[in-house]
């Protein structure tokens, strides 16, 4: 070990790489190791899956049938808000930062994060940004229940919770910067020689574009809750049409904020997608370099497309066109990737270990959900489908078998490489396929409901959209009862798992796939403290 | 040895993060209590910030020490740059959240007030006398009567203030790769001697605004984004004076070498970053 690390690290024993972490529970709140960050944000995002999935089943129960079942209409909105909230920028979010985590120095050969101690800070704001927001829920008033956009002037009717939901905002925002910064950081300054831009890992290149939507966006979604929060306790008009200003601006700042955002959490889930896809058709990766343009394309129209939000607001009809024609232009891009994928299994020696399974289910449903996004994205039909169950539909179609799958996919994925011990694949397969089966069940009866015309964050409805929702219902107990399956393997695999001692490599010829496959498994503490100079490439 | 762990250094513990963390949420919680008339606000916000203080002071000294005992190499220091650079980027995006409000209410929503567009309607229907032309407190004269704020006064004099720091900053750094420490010292303390006088000079602004313009956060949306505008930027110069306060604080101490100086730039980043925000707003919120 370095002189340099000596000063500051344990003086006791520094003639190795093996610098053990530090001993007892203290370990996980002053860590600057990658890997320990990235369990840390790993559980945590685990478990706000389960909290907001809490609140989803909540919200499906009320809705089972039509009439009201077992909660008042105020804390039924407080769940649809809450529940957003937390899914977003409590579990989906910060379970791509640990993968990133994880995964990015292993993947490109570098010893650490470029500023671990950054990095402890923005895993630690996250915590404190969650926990503010939970604490909402017992405040006089109840949580926010304005919907997760928060406009105003509802959400200037919130109780007490209003400032301590704005602060939580503020909080996430510098948790997701400080890990933005950190990650494109280590993505442009640590990389082993040999890796090139060209030949990093699809996930490290979604990443590093995503870290850069990241610190583009949340400052502006700062700025909004920041007016939100002048607006309601000092005195400004920035959102109130008698003193000049404009409620329709906050949805302007919002969406601007808000959609690029919603590709924040899908061009991670991509990466993964592109990842997995390869090792299981025993095929290098399609089109790497479309690959990485059309992720870079999407990313900069995520940022001229906002308005498809706000169709039925009352834009200027030249505001609607435009809107109509930039949002649709994302279609191409997207069918790059989709094709890409496609291509890379055509006439590949597919086998279907869990992981692949979650990512074939990724590809199908994520398209359908790509689906009705252009559907939504023409502006005279929007006016229909706009604040129904239809948009309800799309985009947990984009997020539940999307996102949440890949999330669960690269689970299945690298636990044998975290842990070294292998998941129990026939449970997995059963996780997979009650889920795959479950997801469909809840979400697609709810664009028949929203083609009728059920209006969303509504606890009540009329008596002809009761069979669908009763089935919808259904799906969602089934889906979140066996989203334990996973829960268990979680444990089970960090517990020994099937007892089958995994390889380096783990899945059949990974090395050619990835760095992280060239080390042992689980890896060390500390891993290319020397870079590697042989580099796999599974592209031409 | 291996090379990468001799040349890249990575701290095996941090405890500064976590008090930061703390500090920071227990004064945002206090504040979110005060402003619910809750007593405890200000006793826990007090608290907090006394945590975040005295972490400020002990992380601010770690990285000092570790610095001046060479343990960062080239490496680290570019992933410091890196990480200021994309800093500051976002807090290009915080501004122009605010500059682009400005924009859409003079340039959007003020007019349809006025029935321009397609707004005719509303116009006539809601608010048939209201007069749409900047500045404007809105169709409901909410504050009341008010003065907007000149450019030629105080304003012009704050913009030399800046600018001539911006060059006092510069100078400075030139002194320090010419190893020249006097120049150092003195570039520095002036700049940060403007950046404390424009910050004067924007209180006797404000309290002009208030006690004789009529003119407060309250006065609608000119006063909205007048004093956001400048009220954000102010406390960034603040921010940015104090940075450059314990840059002059370590220059005095011998600390930064020409090769070695990643604070200094940093600050003088900042400070500039900060300057050309005042550019902005010296055209857009008080000459236009
Ligand atoms: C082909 C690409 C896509 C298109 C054309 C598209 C289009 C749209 C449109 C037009 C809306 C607004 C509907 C309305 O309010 O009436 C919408 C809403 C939404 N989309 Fe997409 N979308 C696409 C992909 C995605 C992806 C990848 C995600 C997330 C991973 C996503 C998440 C959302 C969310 C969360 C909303 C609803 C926000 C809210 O009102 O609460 N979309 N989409
Ligand atoms: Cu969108």
């Amino acid at each position: 070990m370095s002189a340099v690390i000596a000063e500051h690290g344990h003086d006791d024993h520094h003639d190795d790489h093996a610098h053990g972490p530090e001993k007892g529970w203290l370990r996980w709140i002053i860590t600057t190791n990658h890997k320990d960050i990235g369990t840390l944000y790993l559980l945590f995002a685990l478990a706000m899956f389960f909290v907001g999935g809490a609140m989803a089943m909540i919200i499906r129960a009320e809705l089972f049938e039509p009439g009201m079942q077992f909660v008042n209409p105020q804390f039924f909105n407080s769940m649809t808000t809450m529940h957003a909230l937390v899914m977003v920028f409590g579990a989906v979010m910060p379970a791509f930062v640990g993968l990133a985590n994880w995964m990015i120095p292993m993947m490109i050969g570098a010893p650490d994060m470029a500023l671990p101690r950054m990095n402890n800070m923005s895993f630690w704001m996250l915590v404190a940004g969650v926990l503010l927001l939970a604490s909402t829920l017992f405040m006089e008033g109840g949580a926010p229940a304005g919907g997760w956009t928060l406009y105003p002037p509802l959400v200037l009717q919130t109780g007490k919770a209003l400032p301590f939901a704005i602060f939580s905002v503020h909080l996430l925002g510098i948790s997701s910067i400080m890990g933005a910064i950190n990650i494109i950081a280590t993505i442009l300054n640590m990389r082993a020689p040999a890796m090139t831009l060209m030949k990093m890992p699809l996930f490290v290149w979604t990443w590093l574009i995503t870290g850069f939507l990241l610190i583009a966006i949340m400052p502006v979604f700062a700025g909004a809750v920041t007016m939100l929060l002048t607006d309601k306790f000092f005195h400004t008009s920035f959102f109130d049409a008698a003193g000049g200003g404009d409620p329709v601006l906050y949805q302007h700042i919002f969406w601007f904020f808000g959609h690029p955002e919603v590709y924040v959490m899908i061009l991670p889930t991509f990466g993964v997608a592109s990842t997995i896809i390869p090792v299981f058709a025993r095929k290098p990766l399609f089109g790497y370099s479309s690959m990485v343009y059309a992720t870079a394309s999407i990313a900069f129209l995520s940022f001229i497309v906002w308005a498809h939000h706000m169709f039925t607001v009352g834009l200027p009809i030249s505001g609607e066109l435009y809107f109509m024609y930039a949002t649709m232009l994302i279609a191409i891009p997207t069918g790059v990737k989709v094709f890409n994928w496609t291509a890379t299994m055509w006439k590949g020696a597919m086998t279907f270990e869990t992981p692949m399974l979650f990512s074939i289910a990724f590809v199908v449903l994520f398209t359908l959900g790509g689906f009705t996004g252009l559907m939504m994205s023409v502006a005279p039909v929007d006016f229909q489908y706009h604040d129904t169950y239809f948009i309800v539909a799309h985009f947990h179609y984009t997020l539940v078998p999307a996102s949440v799958f890949i999330l669960m996919a690269a689970g299945y994925y690298w636990l044998p490489k975290w842990t070294g011990h292998m998941y129990n694949e026939k449970i997995g397969q059963l996780h997979f396929w009650l889920s795959a089966i479950s997801v469909n069940v809840l979400f697609f009866p709810q664009h028949f409901l929203g083609l009728a015309g059920m209006p969303r964050r509504i606890p009540d409805y009329a008596i002809q959209f009761a069979d669908w929702n009763m089935v919808s219902s259904i799906g969602g107990f089934i889906f979140g009862v066996s989203q334990l399956l996973f829960l268990w393997i979680v444990i089970d695999t960090i517990k020994g798992g099937t007892g089958e001692k995994v390889t380096d490599e783990v899945w059949e010829d990974a090395h050619k796939h990835g760095l992280e496959w060239t080390l042992p498994s689980p890896p060390p503490y500390h891993t290319f403290t020397t870079p590697p100079t042989v580099i796999p490439c599974d592209h031409d | 040895m291996s090379t990468s762990n001799t040349t890249y250094y990575i701290p095996h513990k941090a405890t500064w993060p976590v008090l930061a963390t703390a500090g920071l949420v227990t004064t945002l919680a206090g504040f979110a209590n005060y402003l619910n008339g809750s007593s405890i606000g200000s006793t826990l916000m007090v608290a907090g910030l006394t945590i975040f203080i005295v972490m400020l002071a002990g992380w601010f000294t770690l990285q000092s020490t570790e610095s001046e005992s060479g343990m960062y190499n080239h490496g680290v220091g570019i992933s410091y740059r890196m990480g200021m650079m994309w800093f500051i980027f976002s807090e290009i995006m915080f501004f122009a959240v605010f500059f682009g409000t400005l924009w859409y209410t003079r340039n959007l929503s003020v007019p349809w007030l006025g029935g321009a567009g397609s707004n005719a309607a509303t116009h006539a229907l809601l608010w048939p006398s209201f007069d749409a032309v900047w500045p404007t407190n809105g169709p409901g004269n909410v504050g009341g009567h008010f003065e907007p704020m000149g450019a030629f006064g105080l304003p012009l004099l704050n913009t030399l203030l800046l600018l001539t720091s911006g060059v006092t900053c510069t100078w400075a750094h030139h002194g320090l790769i010419a190893k020249n420490r006097k120049q150092l010292i003195q570039g520095l303390a002036a700049t940060v001697g403007l950046g404390f006088l424009f910050v004067l000079c924007q209180a006797i602004e404000y309290h002009e605004a208030y006690t004789e313009m009529g003119l407060t956060l309250g006065s609608g949306i000119y006063g909205s984004t007048f004093f956001m505008l400048t009220g954000f930027h102010g406390f960034h110069v603040c921010v940015g004076a104090i940075i450059l306060s314990v840059v002059l604080f370590r220059s005095w101490k011998g600390h930064f070498s020409p090769e070695n100086h990643f604070a200094f730039e940093a600050a003088a980043w900042y400070w500039h970053f900060v300057d050309v925000v005042w550019l902005g707003l010296f055209i857009f919120v008080y000459l236009m």
